[in-house]
């Protein structure tokens, strides 16, 4: 039964995330990406990470596709930025990193399906994450926290507006 | 005594004072700062010769040390000065002669572009001068030397718009450079030899080392006489002087008459200790000596450039010095700078004030009749010109070259064969000075009068004739007054000619012979050149060329030196080992092209470049 | 539960990895460059996990936190750059901003 759910949101999360690289307008490329993400969440969860599973939807469904709609929305771009789109985006521009990625694609099939890859996947509840989390990895953490703060600071400079340009 | 350090050091500050402040100074302050540079040092230099004089150093000879300049490995150089009787007989001659051409170029040159920038040279190449005579030590010396090679180079090429001027300074440059060369690497065998540089100690050491005759120091007084024999326009380096004419008057009489030149015979006096060591190389320096006052005489007698004949007659003039020299005559030698040094710069300077009235002809056809448009300069120049060949009694001249022609035959080493070719060469020198006086001076004048010779020209004039004829009477030979001033002053630090037994008796009938020959020139000339005279003799028109190209010397080069290294470089051009290097330098820029061409500044495109790699890195860990 | 073969997470994670790295490459909108970014740092969240979870411990999903948090900062650096290139470019298109040239 679980096989057949992470098989399924697998799927839908591939397809989605094709329907997200292939839209014009960026706003429903946007709402694609949170159904990949939202399926992403229940591989997850069927992986054995609860954990990693809430985070993604909280902040990667949550708060960043937020911050890009509200890029899109200050940006205002209407139905001509679609037909600007239409123009910067032409149907020979696919081949080359579509066969790249082809590539890329077979020579990591090659590589995974090496021996003794078929090994079940083992639950790791939160309480684990958490005691390794502010454990071992409790520098990791400080390190986040500055390079958040960092792209704090780094997001408001660049986003201010210049006076005397 | 302790200013000694002075004397090189006002011509330098004057320098220094020219270059920094070029473009800003007027040009009466640049005058002034030249010319007085010069005169503060002549007087310093008269100042040292009266306290010389007065208090007499011990051992005759006084050193200052400034300053350590080189301490490695043993060779222990110092910048220092040493002064006896020999360099007080130069530098009285550099900054006197110095001075009064100084003077004059205030006025020759006063309407050059190059003013500040002349004097700049000028004083350069005085304050180089004087270090290569006061060096105590032979790498110091060397300094100078190569300092006065380089102002030689400057000054020549000084008209530098015109590139056969500029032709000649690289000319005067790399051939007095084959000199210097040589003169380097006896340097080098002194001092691998001897374990010094300071010139009284290599002679010291050379006398105790090695046995007179010894090959060393045959060896190492030939490659000295290299050097001198480079600098000093000797053959077989004597091509360049001609050329150097192509530099203004002032630097033709102060540097290719009066003092530069003369560096090949004070460095052979300087190291005349090496030179007694090695009799072969005296016998080499007098033959050179004897050979180039004939050739040079015989082209000076060709001449049809005024200056050009004055710089034959400066090559020919130095032969006898050389001459004197090879003899063991040094005090006659120096005796002889000392003198050509007046006259030749008085020559230089009227025949500059000629130049200068006739706005640039130096053609001697061209001019004629100035004897009484210019009398001043006129008389002067035959004053010059009288003792240049040598009248007897009245001029300096006669006294000098005198000396040498009896030293020639008297000396233990000269002999009837040296004695003839000096009287022959006295005789030619007579002949051509006056051809020279005689067509530019009378005769009908062929080009007008534009300039003639303001204050300052005429004033160091005046003077260096007064000097070309009386400075002689420093020295005068047994029958006339037997005046031993001079030489004198000069034994206290170079060792006395003597004479071969038994020649002594023939002194006056040798001096009457010499002094014969120079009237019998002047007389000749007066016969062939005179405007009034009858009989016109003229060459065999190829002899004539071949005289006026100096001997087909230039040609000679050409074909021996130049051409095949020309030759060789063409041949040598595209060479293998090159190819190599052109290949490394088109793949750096190549290289560098491609990879420049890829920074293009899209962001997709490194992001490809990103995939490419990401695949080929993939695709090894697949394949491998 | 739990009868997935490791290699079936991390082939996804390379699909989905793959699939945003085309965008990136095709897409000359800098909003979409930025989706791809986000898809790829995504995929290889997910390729964490899966290993994680193939060994049974935590330091998979500590990971996938850290690459979040990247994740949050590149994202606010990358909108406000997007702000400057519209205001001094005043267009998407990431191949305007091609100044740095060698």
């Amino acid at each position: 039964m679980t096989n057949i759910i992470f098989y399924l949101a697998a799927g839908v999360a591939i397809l989605s995330t094709f329907m997200v690289i292939t839209r014009l307008n960026a706003v429903h490329a946007l709402l694609y990406l949170i159904v990949s993400l939202l399926s992403v969440a229940l591989i997850f969860f069927i992986l054995g990470a609860p954990f990693a599973a809430a985070l993604e939807v909280i902040i990667y469904a949550g708060a960043i596709m937020i911050l890009f709609i509200f890029v899109i929305m200050m940006l205002n771009l209407g139905p001509p930025a679609i037909e600007k789109e239409r123009l910067l985006l032409k149907p020979g521009m696919w081949l080359g990193p579509g066969l790249l990625a082809a590539i890329l694609l077979i020579e990591l099939v090659l590589i995974l399906t090496g021996p003794g890859s078929a090994t079940k996947a083992a639950e790791v509840p939160p309480r684990a994450v958490g005691l390794t989390l502010f454990g071992p990895y409790v520098l990791g953490v400080e390190l986040a926290s500055i390079l958040l703060l960092a792209g704090l600071v780094g997001a408001f400079h660049l986003a201010r507006k210049e006076r005397n340009d | 005594m302790e200013l000694l350090w002075l004397i090189p050091a006002w011509p330098l500050l004057g320098f220094l004072i020219l270059t920094c402040l070029a473009a800003r100074l007027p040009r009466i302050m640049a005058g002034s700062v030249g010319v007085g540079s010069v005169g503060a040092a002549a007087l310093t230099a008269l100042l040292m010769a009266w306290d010389f004089l007065k208090h007499q150093p011990g051992r005759n000879a006084f050193t200052q040390h400034l300053w350590t300049w080189l301490d490695v490995a043993g060779l222990h150089l110092e910048i220092a000065f040493y002064l006896d009787a020999l360099t007080l007989v130069m530098i009285i001659v550099i900054t006197g002669v110095g001075f009064f051409i100084h003077l004059y170029s205030l006025g020759y040159m006063a309407h050059d572009q190059g003013y500040t920038r002349f004097f700049a040279y000028m004083n350069l190449f005085v304050a180089a001068m004087l270090v290569l005579v006061l060096a105590d030590n032979l790498p110091l010396l060397y300094l100078g030397w190569e300092g006065v090679g380089l102002c030689s180079y400057l000054l020549i090429g000084f008209w530098y718009t015109d590139p056969a001027n500029g032709y000649a300074a690289r000319k005067a440059f790399v051939v007095t450079r084959v000199g210097d060369t040589a003169m380097a690497v006896g340097l080098f065998v002194l001092y691998n030899q001897l374990g010094t540089l300071q010139i009284q100690e290599v002679m010291q050491r050379a006398a105790a080392a090695w046995p007179a005759g010894s090959t060393m120091a045959l060896l190492t007084a030939l490659l000295l006489l290299g050097g001198a024999v480079g600098k000093s326009a000797q053959l077989p380096l004597q091509t360049w002087l001609p050329d150097a004419m192509a530099g203004p008057t002032p630097v033709s009489a102060l540097i290719h008459a009066a003092t530069m030149v003369t560096a090949g015979v004070y460095l052979i006096a300087r190291t005349h200790g090496l030179f007694l060591l090695a009799p072969t190389a005296l016998t080499i320096t007098a033959v050179i000596g004897a050979a180039t006052l004939l050739l040079a005489g015989f082209s000076a007698l060709v001449q049809q450039d005024i200056k050009r004949v004055l710089a034959y007659s400066t090559i020919s003039q130095l032969g006898y010095m050389f001459l004197a020299l090879g003899v063991g005559a040094w005090s006659a030698a120096i005796f002889h700078l000392f003198t050509h040094a007046f006259f030749k710069a008085l020559l230089f300077l009227g025949a500059g004030a000629v130049i200068h009235a006739l706005g640039g002809e130096q053609d001697m056809s061209r001019m004629g009749g100035l004897k009484q448009k210019l009398p001043l300069t006129f008389w002067t120049f035959l004053a010059g010109a009288a003792s240049l060949a040598a009248l007897p009694l009245v001029t300096a001249g006669f006294y000098s070259k005198d000396l040498i022609i009896w030293q020639a035959f008297a000396s233990p080493r000269g002999g009837l064969g040296f004695w003839f070719m000096a009287v022959a060469g006295a005789l030619l020198t007579a002949l051509y000075t006056f051809r020279m006086v005689l067509l530019t001076f009378t005769g009908p004048a062929r080009t007008p009068v534009h300039h003639p010779p303001g204050l300052v020209m005429r004033l160091p004039l005046l003077v260096l004739a007064f000097l070309s004829l009386t400075a002689g009477f420093l020295e005068t030979p047994h029958s006339l007054g037997h005046m031993r001033v001079f030489s004198g002053w000069l034994h206290t630090c170079l060792p006395e000619a003597g004479l071969a037994a038994g020649r002594e008796a023939y002194e006056i009938l040798f001096e009457l012979l010499a002094g014969l020959a120079a009237l019998c020139g002047i007389f000749g000339a007066l016969r062939l050149y005179h405007p009034l005279a009858k009989s016109r003799y003229s060459l065999p028109e190829s002899l004539r060329q071949y005289w006026i190209k100096g001997w087909g010397f230039d040609s000679l080069y050409d074909r021996l030196v130049v051409r095949p290294y020309i030759h060789l470089a063409q041949f040598n051009k595209n060479d293998f080992l090159d190819l190599f290097f052109v290949f490394l330098a088109w793949l750096a820029k190549t290289g560098h092209q491609t990879l420049a061409a890829t920074q293009n500044g899209r962001l997709r495109s490194y992001a490809w470049g990103l995939g490419l790699g990401a695949a080929a890195i993939a695709a090894m860990v697949v394949l491998l | 539960m739990l009868t997935i073969p490791v290699s079936h997470g991390l082939l996804l994670a390379g699909i989905l990895f793959l699939l945003g790295f085309v965008c990136v490459l095709v897409r000359r909108n800098i909003i979409f460059i930025l989706l791809g970014l986000e898809i790829m740092f995504n995929a290889a969240g997910l390729a964490f996990v899966a290993a994680g979870a193939r060994w049974g411990q935590p330091d998979g999903q500590i990971m996938f936190l850290f690459i979040l948090t990247t994740a949050a900062a590149e994202v606010s650096i990358g909108l406000a750059l997007v702000f400057q290139l519209v205001h001094r470019l005043h267009t998407l298109d990431i191949d305007q901003a091609d100044g740095m040239k060698g």
